[in-house]
Parts: structure tokens; C-alpha cells; sequence
């Protein structure tokens, strides 16, 4: 027996040990990162980010080098905090906070500990810099702004978030993101790929030499350059007739679906987002809940088409074949349905081209009833009438290349079923909608988009911001035709009615000389909430046009918010942008002067005054 | 028969092991002390100087294999005694290195006498128990043989090295194969249990478990065995050790002693202080999986975050350029070693070459369980080198010496009549 005890002993020792050893080697991988976090040391080099042009090779948005001080809390070693602090223009306490945030995110990871630094401020730190170990400089290229306008377009890069940091491997804290705009839509090309180095370093922190002699290293990629399909001048204008006016203004390019410009008004000067004081302008932007200068109208806002709406009615109730050209309706000012009635600004007999330039509400009631009573149940004239809505890209996001927007509103037959009960409504229950007045609710770029489908007589291109890609190809979705419900013959009836709104009808005041215009005034009705209680507003004075007749080059449409009837503000800008797009000249400065003057603050102060107050005067 | 030729009788596969050993051993001290910058060779550098010692160790093996087996026994009184008078000699000459004075410095070189000792004692316990009349059952033997293993022991914990006066320690478990009274081994491992206990868990819920074991034990002892005073003498020197260790811990023990013991049972360490070597040595060996990251790419290694890696730490870059297929490998070598030395001692023809042989077994698997262990917190840390691997020209000689005269005595076996 005695014998056995120390082979016994080794064998047991042996066993202990192995067991230990594949527990710690195999089975446990957390001394894996440990030794990473050890030994490896990674260096980001970030790409400049790509320039922004406009349509005409313009540049718009270039950069600044910037200087971000970044933490590794762990790596802190003798600091001498206070000459720190004095360096950096920070207090104590400051220093406390950041650094306590950056101990939160990592004690090993850099994290962003004093950002955006201009080069003043980091060549004092720089030299420095050797002295306060666990403090690294990251340069960063920040936005560099030519224009004033167009921050709705541009969108902002920002710090990444714990939320993004989390869920896309490729951001560190301290990144950049872009937001909003095209700096989102187009983030992946403009940032380009951030280069990293691995570097092997020993226990004093000390880089000893490339770790694995650089297999992992990749090359930082540079961002792509893309050029808008923005016309900043026109860009430009557009924001200029805004001031003091809320609303949004888009044109498109009918034949390419290329967005000629996007006007949200107010809107801000995109430098505010840039530097030290951007999270202070932010803040200060976000909070504005009354003007909403981050609101980006063109896109979001979803308002009643008004009369605008009637082209689509008169177009559905040829395609249906319902009316012809000649089909006349007569009018006693106004429209009479059950007990109630729809009133019109006049009398008499209207054809399809009379009741386009005069914005006849009888006419166009009496050519969506017969639409919907074209079919046995109107549930199934609503599904026909919508699926032509849908045609033209309303009720729904349109896949366009900024943010998603809102979708509007078409309703269906559920909406109605849920409202009235099923089969407890019929065609003129839901009358409203003919004159764009009901359940419709637009943006200004679906709005815009029916004009430039209109203008090229049945199709579209889903509108889009990018014109190019340095070294690729734009998204094939901006280049393929989308086909509406309605045929190519007839539109002229319709389009001749919208050139006479000009000649003879509602904007016989707005012509431009030299260009043949054809367009539709609206005026919506619209609401809100104070204090609970519904109340009606000014109305909103709409505008969509296009032109020039016969080889249009613009489609247009504007809201302005509470502007009452659409010649009066909105007509005259759509014009406007119009002439200085296609002549690049203004003619009609009085016009102009009138439109840049002309403020509807007292208007919006109505609202929040808590006074009564009157509207459309 | 007489005067056979040695080479022909030695056992070649200890020395292949031995050879495999020093030679993997070379590769780890090559890559964990090979600088950032590569350059030629460098016999200066630490590398270099270890692969002039493994040089020199070729004479030394022919110098040992061709001294007549009969001086080691004869002589093993001289060899102790020199050995002893180093030990004394260190109080008035030796070099203080962090603390140990077990070093002497003559010029540029350094010698560890307690090293050679090791050899010395264990010819000397092997000759005193080859003696016929030497009965370990006789506590005056047991006085003796305790003596010459204890006065190392003591001279030694007075440098202070309680690394070194351990394996003089694992010797017992040689008096144990010659019939020394099982209860030390068992005394001996229940204090170890109490100790380790004590430091773990409450003194109070030790102290029932013991009387719940005897309280068993007394219901399963046949009648004739249940002396009621046995009984009370277990439990009052069991309870007082238990007790005292708290009172050694915290007034014995020395601050550095009681970090490595706290270190084990994760208790407040500082990762960056007291728990510095061991969490760096976990993590080298933890981060090279099953293959490792390969010669010369260990990150730990390079970075030299591992203090001392090339000498007591050595085991760290096996760990984590080899992984755990190269750790199992090296770890098999060494069992291999010492069950091949096992065998041959268990087949000696003399008391003196299988005490000796035994005595050679407990002092290399002393150093080779006790140095890994202590890597992968099985141990509490305590300074011994592994055999054949570590850098020092000291060891790799003194555990050559030792390993190679038990060889000789062996391959002298066909003499001996």
C-alpha cells in the first residue's frame, strides 16, 4: 500500500491541474479579453467625410478638423488635476462628472471627455498631453457649412448614443453619426470606414509594435462625395420668401422625380449644430414646441389638400368614365346632399375645364358621387376611388431618400365602416373628400409628386435628394417610372382646366410673362385644440403648380399655414419660385417684396395669445 | 559482469524526457525574454545565458556518470555537511535579494546552495535509512531521520525561503514509503485541512464538524478501540489549532504571506497591487485556449506583464503560446518523468538508490505540482522554481545533479550483488 500513496499524489495533482487548466484555457473565455484588453491597443483613424454639392456642382457642406479629448478612465495615472482643469477651462466639479459618465460607459474604453476642441484650445493641450496618461487626442472632422439654408435637407451629425453604440458594431463612443436629412439617409457613404490599427503594447502601456505585424489593420476609407439634386438658389429663395411664414414648399423635377427643393419654414442656419455651443442650440431648437423649427414640413406635415385635391377627382371620374369633357354640372351656390349642403363662391353651369379654373365645389361634388355610385355598395366605390389615390403615391411613405416623412391619409372603406358602422354610409356622407376637405390628409411632397404625375401626363419617379454618388450608382428605386391607375389621355382636358386657373381663373393675377403655367389654388379649412376645445383657424393658403405647359421642368406645391385663400401668399411664391427657376431672374419685384415683407406672426400669436380671436380676415 | 559500460546501462528514456524538458523549457525562457526590437543572438541576454548553463550541464552529466556509484553513499556525510556549512555560511556572505538571503555572489555569478542541499539530504536520508538496523518504527530513528531533513528546513526558513523549506517537507512522504508510523502523514494532512479550513470558514463551524467526525468514528470503533481519552486528546489539539491558526494569521504571518493566501480566496485583493502576479499569470495562461497563440506571439509574454516570467513563472508562456494541448503535453512529460523514476526506484537492488530515488521523485514533483499549481490559483503563491525550466543556472544544475546520480546509482544496478 505504501507504495501507491505518491504515485496516487501525482496522479491526483496532475488531475487537479489539468482540470483547472481546461476550465481556465477552454471552458472560461474572459482572460481572452482580459489579454486583449492587456496587450492590444486599437487606434481609429477616421475618414474626412464626404462633401455635399448642389445640382449644379455647388459645394454646400465640406468640413473642419476638429479635436476631441478622449478618457481612458483606467489608464488615469498621477494626474495633477487642478493644472488639468486650469488647462481646459473646466471646474473641478466638471471634471468629476465627466469622468465619473466615462467610468460608467468603460474604465477601459476611451470616451469622449471634452469634444469638438478648435485648434487653439488643443494646441495648448497638446503639448502637453504627454503628462496626463489616460488622455488621448481624436481628430475628428466635423461639418463645415457654405450655405445658411437647407439644414432640413442636410440633417446634423451628432454624437452616437449608448442606443446605437449597442447595436452597431462599427460605432465607439465618441463616433459621429449623421441625423436626420441626407447626413442619415446617405451616413454609410459619407463617413466612408474609419481605418484601425492594432498595436501590441507591454505592461507599461508602451506601443511595442504592430500586433500580429498588422494583419488586422485596415485602411481608413474615404467618404463618398454626393451631389444633390438640389438647386441651392433656388433653395435659397424659397427660404427667403418663407420668413415669418410657417409651411413647407417642395419642387421636383417631373421628368427625373429629382427634389429642386425642399423648404421648411422656420427653419435654422445648420452651423447652429456645429462646435462647442451645439448642444446648447440643439436644446434650444428642440424646445421651441410653438414654431418647431426641427419640423420638417415639407415632409411631415400632413395637411387637407383642398382644392388642389379637385385634379385628382376630375382625373378618377374620367378614368371611371363617370364624365367626359363636356358633362356639365349647374350650381346654385352651393351643393345640396340630404339636408345638408356644401357651399360655392358661384352659380351657374359648369364643364370640366370651367369648374377647374373657377374651383367649382358643386362641379367636382357631383363628379365624385357619381364616381363612388358608379358601383353597387359605395364600400366598393371608395376601394376603387382610393386605389387610384394610391396610384399617385398618397397614403403612404413613398420611399423617397430623407427620413421616412408621414404617409398622409387615404381613406378606405374600414375607415368609413368603423366611423359609420358598415353600410351605414354612402357616397354623400363622405362628400368632403371630393374638394379635398374630408378624411384627406396630404404632405407638401405628395401633394408636389401628384403635380409633377400630372405634369408628365400618368407617371412619376419616386422623388429623391441624391443626384450623384462619387463612385456609385444612385438606389435603381429613384430611376424606375411608377405608372398611376390613370390614362395618358385624360390628362390635356384636366391640364388645359389648370392652365386656365391662370388665364381666366383663381391666379389670372399671377402670371409670369414668357411661361405657360398651369396650377390650382387651394384653401383649407383646418383646426386645432386649445384648452380641449376644438377651434377653427385661418386657412391654410395652398399652391401647386407646374410649368412650363408643354415641357414641364418644375412641379411645385406650397403650404403656407394659415395663410387664407392660396392666391394670396401661397400662389404668388409658387410663381415666384417658378420665374427665378426657369428665368433665373424675377420680374414682378414689387411681388416679391410683397412676398418677402409679408409676416404671419400675428397670426400664429392668435393662438397662444388665450385671447378670442377671429380668423380669416 | 563487472564495470559494465555506463551508457549502455543508463536509462535512456529518463534522460529523453530530461532532454525534451530542458529544451522546451529553453524555447519559453527564449520567447518570453527575446526583445521587442529582433537582433542577433545574444549570449548575453537571458536566453543566451540560459543556453550556455544547458551547455555546461553536459560535462556536469559526465563528470556525475563517471564518479564510481559507491562515493555518492559513502561521501553523502561530507556532502551534507558542506551543504549545511553553505547554508550557515549565507548568514556572513550571502547576497540579499528581495528580502532571502539565499544567494552567493562571486563576481558576475550567482549560486542558491539551498538548491544543492536538496541532493545532499537526500543522500545522506538514503544512506541513514539504508542502515539494517535503522527501524523508522523507533521513535530515535523517526528523531534522526526528522533531523536531517529538519536542520535544512530550519536554516533555511531563517533566510527566510518557505518555498525551499517546503519540498525539504515533501520528504516525509519518502519516510513514509520506509515504513515510518502512518498517523504523521495523517496528522500532518489534517492540520494542512484545518488550516486551509480555518481561513475559509467560521472557527466555530470547524470545530462541530470535528466533533460530528468523532462522534462517528467513536459509534463505528470496535469497542475495544474507543478510548474515551484519545477521543478528548484529538479534539483539544484539533480545536486549538484551529484556533490558534486565526491567531498565527493575523500575528505571524507576514503582510506579503498573508496577501498570497487572501489572493487565493479572492478576498479585497487589489488586482493592480497584491493580486497583480497571479491575476497576469491567469490571464496568460487563460488567454491561449486549446492551442495557444503560438511561439512568440503570446501578447502577455511580449508586453512582459508577467513579473519574473522567465524564471518562477515559466509555466505562464507555455500556457499561453502552447494552450492547453501544450500545457497537457509538457504536464505528461513530467509525470511521465516521474513515474518512469518511480518504477526504476521501486526496482532498485539497494535501499540506498530507492530511497534515493524516492527522495528525487518528492522533491521534482514538489517543485513541478506546487510551482503550476500556484499559476492557476490551486495554491497559495510560493517562490519554487520548475524543474528543468525555469531560468538559473542553479536549479537546472542542482536538479541535473540530483536527477543524474540517481541514474548513475541506477545503471550501477547490475553491480550490485
Amino acid at each position: 500500500m505504501r507504495k501507491l500513496l505518491l504515485p496516487s499524489l501525482i496522479v491526483a495533482a496532475t488531475l487537479l491541474i489539468l482540470v483547472k487548466l481546461f476550465y481556465l484555457q477552454v471552458v472560461d473565455d474572459s482572460y481572452k479579453l482580459k489579454s486583449e484588453n492587456n496587450a492590444i491597443k486599437i487606434v481609429y483613424e477616421y475618414p474626412e467625410r464626404g462633401y455635399i454639392y448642389d445640382r449644379n456642382g455647388k459645394l454646400l457642406v465640406a468640413n473642419q478638423p476638429s479635436y476631441d479629448l478622449m478618457v481612458i478612465p483606467r489608464e488615469i495615472k498621477n494626474l495633477d488635476t487642478l493644472e488639468f482643469c486650469k488647462l481646459l477651462d473646466i471646474t473641478k466639479q466638471d471634471f468629476d462628472r465627466i469622468l465619473k459618465k466615462a467610468i460608467n460607459h468603460s474604465p477601459r474604453l476611451p470616451s469622449p471627455f471634452l469634444t469638438q476642441l478648435n485648434r487653439k484650445d488643443f494646441a495648448a493641450f497638446q503639448e502637453k498631453i504627454g503628462k496626463f496618461k489616460g488622455f488621448e487626442i481624436q481628430k475628428r472632422s466635423l461639418r463645415d457649412y457654405q450655405v445658411a439654408v437647407g439644414a432640413n435637407i442636410f440633417g446634423y451629425i451628432t454624437q452616437v448614443n449608448q442606443a446605437i453604440i449597442d447595436n452597431n458594431p462599427y460605432y465607439r463612443s465618441g463616433d459621429l453619426i449623421g441625423k436626420q436629412g441626407v447626413e442619415q439617409e446617405y451616413e454609410e457613404l459619407l463617413r466612408g470606414q474609419k481605418g484601425v490599427k492594432y498595436y501590441q503594447r507591454d505592461k507599461f502601456n508602451r506601443i511595442i509594435g504592430p500586433y500580429k505585424n498588422g494583419i488586422y489593420d485596415t485602411i481608413a476609407k474615404q467618404g463618398e462625395d454626393i451631389t444633390l439634386s438640389i438647386d441651392i438658389e433656388l433653395q435659397k429663395y424659397g427660404e427667403a420668401l418663407m420668413a415669418n411664414k410657417r409651411g413647407g414648399i417642395v419642387a421636383i423635377e417631373p421628368k427625373t422625380g429629382e427634389i429642386l427643393a425642399l423648404i421648411s419654414a422656420p427653419s435654422y442656419d445648420p452651423a447652429l449644430l456645429v462646435g462647442r455651443q451645439r448642444s446648447r442650440n440643439y436644446t434650444k431648437l428642440y424646445n421651441d414646441s410653438i414654431a418647431m423649427p426641427l419640423f420638417d414640413r415639407g415632409l411631415l406635415a400632413e395637411y387637407p389638400p383642398g382644392s388642389p385635391f379637385k385634379i385628382l377627382t376630375a382625373l378618377i371620374g374620367l378614368q371611371e368614365e363617370v364624365i367626359d369633357e363636356q358633362t356639365t354640372f349647374f350650381c346654385r351656390r352651393g351643393f345640396s346632399y340630404g339636408n345638408r349642403f356644401m357651399r360655392c363662391h358661384d352659380s351657374g353651369g359648369f364643364s370640366l375645364n370651367a369648374g377647374m379654373y373657377s374651383s367649382c365645389n358643386t362641379y367636382f361634388a357631383n363628379v365624385y358621387k357619381k364616381t363612388i355610385e358608379k358601383y353597387p355598395k359605395p364600400s366598393q366605390g371608395v376601394d376603387a376611388w382610393s386605389s387610384h389615390l394610391k396610384s399617385f403615391g398618397l397614403g403612404d411613405y413613398m420611399g423617397y431618400d430623407l427620413p421616412p416623412g408621414k404617409r398622409g391619409k387615404v381613406p378606405t372603406t374600414k375607415l368609413y365602416d368603423k366611423y359609420y358602422s358598415a353600410g351605414g354610409w354612402r357616397s354623400t356622407t363622405i362628400i368632403s373628400n371630393a374638394i379635398g376637405q374630408g378624411e384627406i390628409l396630404t404632405t407638401p411632397i405628395q401633394l408636389c409628386n401628384v403635380m409633377a404625375a400630372v405634369a408628365n401626363q400618368g407617371y412619376y419617379y419616386t422623388p429623391h435628394v441624391i443626384k450623384k454618388i462619387q463612385h456609385y450608382d444612385i438606389d435603381a428605386k429613384f430611376t424606375t417610372k411608377h405608372q398611376t391607375t390613370i390614362d395618358q389621355q385624360y390628362f390635356p382636358p384636366v391640364i388645359n382646366g389648370l392652365f386656365d386657373v391662370y388665364n381666366k381663373g383663381t391666379a389670372s393675377r399671377l402670371q409670369v410673362e414668357g411661361i405657360e403655367i398651369c396650377g390650382k389654388t387651394g384653401t383649407a379649412e383646418n383646426f386645432t385644440k386649445i384648452d380641449g376645445k376644438r377651434v377653427q383657424l385661418t386657412d391654410h393658403s395652398i399652391f401647386v403648380a407646374f410649368a412650363p405647359k408643354d415641357d414641364p421642368k418644375i412641379a411645385i406645391a406650397v403650404f403656407v399655414e394659415n395663410g387664407y385663400w392660396g392666391a394670396r401668399i401661397a400662389g404668388p411664391i409658387s410663381s415666384l419660385m417658378i420665374e427665378k427657376y426657369l428665368k433665373g431672374t424675377i420680374t414682378r419685384t414689387d411681388l416679391e417684396k410683397r412676398m418677402f415683407e409679408s409676416s404671419l406672426e400675428k397670426e400664429y400669436a392668435k393662438v397662444i395669445s388665450g385671447e378670442p380671436f377671429s380668423i380669416n380676415k | 559482469m563487472k564495470n559494465q559500460n555506463v551508457t549502455s546501462n543508463l536509462d535512456w528514456i529518463s534522460i529523453l524526457i530530461y532532454g525534451a524538458l530542458v529544451i522546451l523549457g529553453w524555447m519559453n525562457i527564449y520567447s518570453s525574454s527575446l526583445p521587442i526590437e529582433t537582433v542577433n543572438f545574444d549570449i548575453s541576454a537571458i536566453y543566451g545565458r540560459q543556453l550556455l548553463f544547458i551547455a555546461l550541464t553536459i560535462p556536469l552529466i559526465i563528470v556525475i556518470l563517471s564518479i564510481d556509484a559507491k562515493v555518492y553513499e559513502k561521501f553523502a556525510i561530507v556532502f551534507y555537511i558542506v551543504g549545511i556549512l553553505l547554508l550557515i555560511g549565507l548568514f556572513v556572505f550571502g547576497k540579499t535579494v528581495k528580502g532571502q538571503t539565499n544567494w552567493y555572489g562571486v563576481g558576475n555569478f550567482s549560486f542558491q546552495p539551498s538548491e544543492f542541499v536538496k541532493t545532499a539530504t537526500s543522500l545522506l536520508l538514503a544512506k541513514y535509512l539504508s542502515d539494517a538496523l535503522v527501524i523508522l518504527k523507533n521513535t530515535k530513528h523517526q528523531l534522526i531521520a526528522f533531523a536531517i531533513i529538519g536542520i535544512p528546513i530550519l536554516l533555511i526558513l531563517l533566510q527566510p525561503d518557505a518555498g525551499s523549506a517546503m519540498i525539504f517537507i515533501s520528504l516525509v512522504l519518502v519516510l513514509n514509503r520506509e515504513d515510518l508510523p502512518d498517523w504523521y502523514l495523517w496528522t500532518g494532512f489534517f492540520a494542512l485541512l484545518l488550516f486551509f479550513g480555518s481561513l475559509l470558514i467560521e472557527p466555530e463551524y470547524i470545530i462541530i464538524t470535528i466533533v460530528v467526525l468523532i462522534i462517528i468514528h467513536f459509534l463505528r470503533a470496535k469497542r475495544i478501540n474507543r478510548n474515551p481519552l484519545a477521543y478528548l486528546m484529538v479534539f483539544i489539539v484539533s480545536t486549538a489549532f484551529v484556533l490558534s491558526v486565526d491567531f498565527v494569521y493575523d500575528n505571524v504571518l507576514e503582510p506579503h504571506q498573508k496577501d498570497r493566501i487572501n489572493v487565493l480566496f479572492d478576498d479585497g485583493v487589489d488586482m493592480k497591487k497584491e493580486g497583480y502576479n497571479l491575476n497576469q499569470s491567469m490571464i496568460a495562461i487563460g488567454s491561449g485556449g486549446w492551442i495557444g497563440k503560438g511561439f512568440l506571439e503570446g501578447t502577455q509574454t511580449k508586453g512582459g506583464f508577467v513579473p519574473e516570467q522567465h524564471t518562477d513563472y515559466i509555466f505562464t508562456t507555455v500556457g499561453e503560446e502552447w494552450g492547453f494541448v501544450g500545457s497537457t503535453v509538457v504536464i505528461l512529460l513530467f509525470v511521465a518523468l516521474l513515474m518512469r523514476l518511480l518504477y526504476l526506484a521501486e526496482h532498485q537492488k539497494t535501499k540506498f538508490s530507492r530511497v534515493y530515488g524516492y527522495c528525487v521523485v518528492s522533491i521534482l514533483f514538489t517543485h513541478f505540482f506546487v510551482n503550476i499549481a500556484m499559476l492557476i490559483k490551486l495554491f497559495p503563491t510560493i517562490g519554487v522554481p520548475l524543474p528543468f525550466f525555469s531560468y538559473g543556472g542553479s536549479s537546472l544544475w542542482a536538479f541535473t545533479i540530483l536527477l543524474f546520480i540517481f541514474l548513475k546509482l541506477d545503471a550501477n544496478k547490475v553491480n550490485e550483488w
